[in-house]
């Protein structure tokens, strides 16, 4: 009985959600009275070792295949590792990267499979929690097996901290060059331009909530009136309403302003991964029962639509005829 | 060259809502076409368009109901679509993203495409993984979260951008045949036209049960169960102003010129 956890690393460094299934994978091998293994794969194989040595590793597995993530290296490294290691719990990242190699793996060691998990309990059955319906509602899982396979949600578990006494381990895996489907030519970094939404000390953000793009005029009028910079989340920048590097949130921009205004944002996790950091949050939703308002430290429960144009007048502006 | 699409239903839940033993009341719940699916089928449309000779069929797990949603992606311009359901299938939920992919697995080994496009993730389950498991079971390669993709049908590669974390996006070649979760954004899904509409009705939409792709009861069986589902407890201790919005506005005002956003 083992729980193994996978590091995650991209371009040099360690993502912080390594740290973080290192808590989880602490917490899950005391509910079985276990041990935990980390493995870390590609890269700088050995100085990831040292940083992910923490208290409660028991081992950590480097794995020197590669530099970069490749789904296909991934695979067969974790395949060949969990043949030797045997373990009862296999946990991963609930990344980009971890989506795109957890449900392969699964798959090809036939364990059965729950993503996103958020919170983890014992009993006879391992429990985990998730959400459901954009995360209207929480729910509770029992796996009832003896070999199973999680993903962990970022930012969930805290980082583990203290430094650890691991035994260190290089495995030596045989990775099928030729069955690698799949060639990583690089990276590209999106989102660049004029404005740096992450520069501000004002932001006024908005959400779906504006409903059309001939809306956004009322928000740019806020923003201007405030003399504050105008961001969003992910939905208007998928609509090409405002440009990428106006996007807050996990694949966008996180940003710490002194005090960022929400306009019609639900508050998904993903976007609130890019803004929690604010001083001062102030939500502007109509729904009450909206996430945002689990995270504003004010707030007003109104239709967007009536308050704005009240607060541009406040501050001497016009809204313009939306 | 053949494109699958899988399509699904997705639930919305509405802002009043309760639950009842372990999911929430049927009431509160309205179906549509799940959002990262309606990119799907877009990419696959267009796909189609600036190609010769190119299928696009959707492929669908669902009750009756889901034709809906399924004529909505006909109506879109997919050539045809496939619908699995089974007596056997009602109140199955799926919690293993595994078994919805070996059902789906099933219809694509009938279809043998050259290429399967999936939402990255349902908007009511959020799983994220079944594109992926699909290729394992199917042996194609893969690539999750695409947001750009440039399909060489000859070369039998599709060259995508895989979107990462905070800003970065992976370019990586994809062998064919394989399955692309496509993420939202990646192109603008069009609205379907009322003659789109009306021809969707006259589009095949096979209705197949478990047997009729090769499968027996058992594809249901799952270590997981669901055990409880409740409201999570709000964590707000935000102040939230009442009264008319230009009162709440007057507030919000104050706050801004207190610390010091405005002058004056």
């Amino acid at each position: 009985m083992t729980v193994l956890a996978v590091a995650e690393h991209r371009r040099g460094d360690l993502r912080d959600v390594s740290f973080e299934l290192v808590s989880a994978g602490r917490e899950l091998a005391g509910e079985l009275e276990t041990d935990l293994a980390v493995a870390v794969i590609g890269g700088d194989v050995e100085g990831f070792a040292d940083e992910l040595n923490r208290e409660g590793v028991d081992t950590v597995y480097t794995i020197a295949e590669g530099e970069e993530f490749n789904h296909g290296v991934y695979t067969q490294s974790i395949e060949q590792l969990y043949a030797d290691v045997d373990p009862t719990a296999l946990l991963l990242p609930n990344s980009v990267n971890g989506l795109d190699y957890a449900p392969a793996v699964a798959g090809s060691l036939d364990l059965p499979l729950v993503t996103d998990v958020i919170a983890l309990g014992g009993g006879d059955s391992i429990e985990v929690t998730r959400e459901q319906y954009g995360g209207k509602v929480e729910t509770t899982y029992s796996i009832d097996a003896d070999r199973y396979a999680l993903t962990i949600r970022p930012a969930e578990w805290p980082a583990a901290g203290a430094a650890g006494d691991a035994t260190i381990e290089a495995f030596e895996v045989d990775v099928d060059e030729a069955s690698l489907g799949s060639t990583v030519n690089g990276f590209e970094e999106v989102g660049g331009g004029d404005v740096d939404i992450t520069d501000a000390d004002v932001l006024v953000s908005v959400g779906r909530g504006i409903e059309e793009e001939e809306n956004i005029p009322l928000v740019e009028e806020l923003a201007d009136v405030l003399g504050a910079t105008l961001s969003s989340s992910r939905p208007i920048v998928d609509n090409g309403w405002l440009p990428q590097n106006r996007q807050v949130g996990q694949s966008g921009k996180v940003v710490t302003p002194d005090v960022y205004i929400a306009v019609g944002i639900s508050g998904a996790v993903q976007h609130v991964a890019g803004m929690k950091g604010a001083d001062t949050i102030v939500a502007i939703n109509s729904d009450p029962n909206a996430p945002i308002y689990d995270i504003a430290d004010y707030g007003i429960a109104d239709d967007l639509f009536e308050v704005v144009p009240e607060l541009i007048a406040e501050f001497g502006g016009e809204a313009p005829d939306v | 060259m053949k494109v699958l699409v899988t399509v699904k239903e997705v639930a919305e839940v509405d802002d009043e809502f309760g639950i009842s033993g372990l999911d929430v009341d049927e009431s509160a719940l309205e179906y549509d076409l799940n959002e990262w699916d309606d990119y799907a089928v877009e990419e696959a449309v267009q796909i189609s368009e600036a190609g010769d000779d190119v299928e696009v069929v959707t492929v669908t797990v669902g009750p009756e109901r889901a034709e809906e949603t399924v004529r909505m992606a006909l109506a879109k311009g997919a050539d045809r679509a496939v619908r699995v359901w089974d007596d056997a299938l009602e109140g199955v939920q799926f919690l293993d993203p595994n078994s919805k992919a070996d059902l789906i697995a099933a219809v694509a080994e009938e279809e043998s495409p050259d290429l399967i496009l999936s939402g990255v993730q349902a908007g009511d389950d959020a799983n994220g993984a079944t594109g992926v498991a699909l290729a394992e079971r199917l042996g194609f390669e893969w690539a999750a979260v695409v947001n750009d993709l440039d399909l060489d049908a000859e070369a039998g590669v599709a060259s995508v951008h895989r979107e990462l974390e905070g800003g970065i996006e992976e370019l990586t070649d994809v062998d064919l045949p394989a399955v692309l979760t496509i993420q939202t954004g990646i192109n603008e899904p069009r609205y379907a036209s009322l003659r789109g509409i009306r021809q969707a009705q006259r589009k095949p939409l096979d209705v197949n049960s478990l047997e009729d792709v090769g499968l027996d009861e058992g594809i249901v069986e799952s270590a997981v169960e669901r055990t409880s589902m409740y409201e999570p407890e709000s964590e707000s201790d935000a102040v939230v102003w009442d009264g008319s919005a230009d009162e709440a506005a007057g507030e919000l005002a104050a706050l801004l010129r207190d610390k010091g956003v405005v002058e004056g």
